[in-house]
């Protein structure tokens, strides 16, 4: 029964991810690819996803454009508001590795450096199938407990 | 026929109580979100979408923000699924074995009003802007949809002259009848915070109302308390408006009907409309929502 349980709350990870969309500090490219992905062309309610306006909602956080030095106090707080468990999907070159914005005074760097990334969806900016397809693989670790945060806080038991 | 303190139970926890009402629920939500997306043009969800929203909000960690008292946070989505249950419990739908008693529409009534009490008081317990000002919101527009609501219930009432919702379910119908219903289909958009009336939950202005705060567990008990209102609300208007018919397959051939014809209007509205500000539904239901209640009262009193 409880080996039911759990694979009943693994099938829900799986089929309904929700996500929260968070700017870093984008050049509004990707966020422009990201709600193309939400919108009614690529539909993600298909596969579960809807967007959430508040952090609490969320299951899985996708992150736009380089760190900078002012988001990343902010991304660190909304990052501690959603529940686990959770997932961070990096969305386009930015995140990955600061792209064109590396070395600039003003930007922190990899967004690797403040949160752990599960999902890198590469591109400049990537396709809107792409981004919808990083989701679906975030909600794919989280059924399987695979996400950086759910193993370094497999202790706690999440 | 179930006897004895079996019916109740029966009820409460089986059909249409917590079981039923549940499955039913989610149903009715899934339809609702499926025919939005066929609408807008989209695909929309599987049928199995709210379900799995539901367990995956029970397998979350609950976030409680800081300042706010824990048994409260959990508290109040539990006594609105509990409310929301025993009122549907009390709706005489094909195959309820609750016995039915003098004063169950009453009783009725208060029910339905505690998951939007405990919504408004959720808002204001969450210390989060939003949700003080969702649950400011949802109180003003409660005063107004309660109008025409309360006034098409009591019409009816009136005419059976008797507020026993067996007896209301097999009063003959009358002209009192179609107005009635007129002032019930338009406080059911609002109280249900379909658009145009999504004023408390208003998403693109402030987040998610009353439950931005809420997480795991209570934000899963308040989304089933909302498919549970859709069910109750959806089965009340076939029992007081759709003949009961004396053959059990055709009764709940017109139940099944009315309720999804009822979710299938009310969604037509919502993908149809944009939403009104605050006064202009206000005034909305003191002036037409007012009229269409003196209507229904007058018919039944004359």
């Amino acid at each position: 029964m409880p080996r039911l349980l759990d694979r009943l709350l693994a099938a829900s990870r799986r089929k309904s991810p929700w996500v929260y969309c968070l700017n870093a500090g984008s050049c509004n490219g990707c966020d422009i690819e990201t709600a193309a992905c939400l919108g009614p062309r690529y539909d993600p309610e298909q596969v579960g996803t809807l967007r959430q306006g508040t952090p609490k909602h969320a299951d899985i956080l996708l992150v736009t454009g380089p760190l900078t030095l002012r988001t990343q106090d902010a991304l660190r707080d909304i990052w501690a508001q959603i529940p686990r468990p959770k997932a961070v999907v990096a969305v386009g070159s930015c995140p990955a590795s600061g792209n064109v914005f590396a070395g600039s005074p003003t930007v922190v760097g990899a967004l690797a450096q403040v949160l752990p990334v599960d999902v890198y969806v590469p591109g400049c900016p990537p396709r809107p199938q792409a981004i919808l397809q990083g989701c679906i693989q975030a909600a794919r670790l989280l059924a399987e407990g695979k996400t950086h945060d759910q193993e370094s806080n497999r202790e706690d038991g999440w | 026929m179930v006897t004895g303190w079996w019916g109740p139970v029966l009820a409460l926890l089986f059909w249409p109580g917590l079981v039923g009402g549940a499955a039913l629920s989610w149903l009715l939500t899934w339809s609702v979100r499926k025919l939005t997306a066929r609408l807008q043009g989209r695909i929309g969800p599987p049928f199995y979408q709210p379900f799995f929203d539901f367990i995956k909000l029970l397998g979350k960690e609950t976030v409680v923000p800081r300042g706010v008292s824990r048994p409260l946070l959990y508290a109040l989505p539990m006594v609105s699924v509990i409310a929301a249950i025993c009122a549907l419990g009390l709706i005489p739908v094909p195959g309820n074995p609750m016995p039915a008693f003098g004063g169950d529409l009453i009783l009725l009534l208060y029910l339905l009003e505690v998951p939007a009490l405990c919504e408004v008081l959720a808002g204001y317990g969450s210390r989060s802007l939003y949700g003080q000002v969702g649950s400011a919101r949802e109180a003003i527009l409660w005063l107004g949809y309660n109008l025409p609501f309360l006034a098409a219930v009591v019409s009816l009432a009136i005419q059976a002259k008797s507020m026993t919702l067996a007896v209301l379910a097999a009063a003959p119908f009358g002209p009192v009848h179609f107005a009635a219903a007129a002032a019930f289909l338009l406080a059911l958009p609002a109280r249900l915070k379909r658009n145009p009336f999504s004023i408390p939950n208003a998403e693109q202005e402030i987040v998610a109302g009353p439950f931005t705060e809420y997480s795991g567990a209570p934000l899963a008990f308040f989304e089933l308390t909302h498919g549970l209102e859709l069910v109750a609300l959806a089965s009340l208007f076939s029992v007081l408006f759709l003949p009961s018919a004396g053959h059990l397959g055709l009764r709940w051939a017109l139940y099944l009907v009315g309720s999804g014809g009822l979710v299938a209007f009310i969604t037509l509205v919502a993908t149809a409309t944009a939403r009104l500000t605050l006064r202009h539904a206000f005034r909305l239901y003191w002036s037409w929502g007012a009229g269409a209640a003196i209507l229904a009262l007058a018919m039944a009193g004359m």
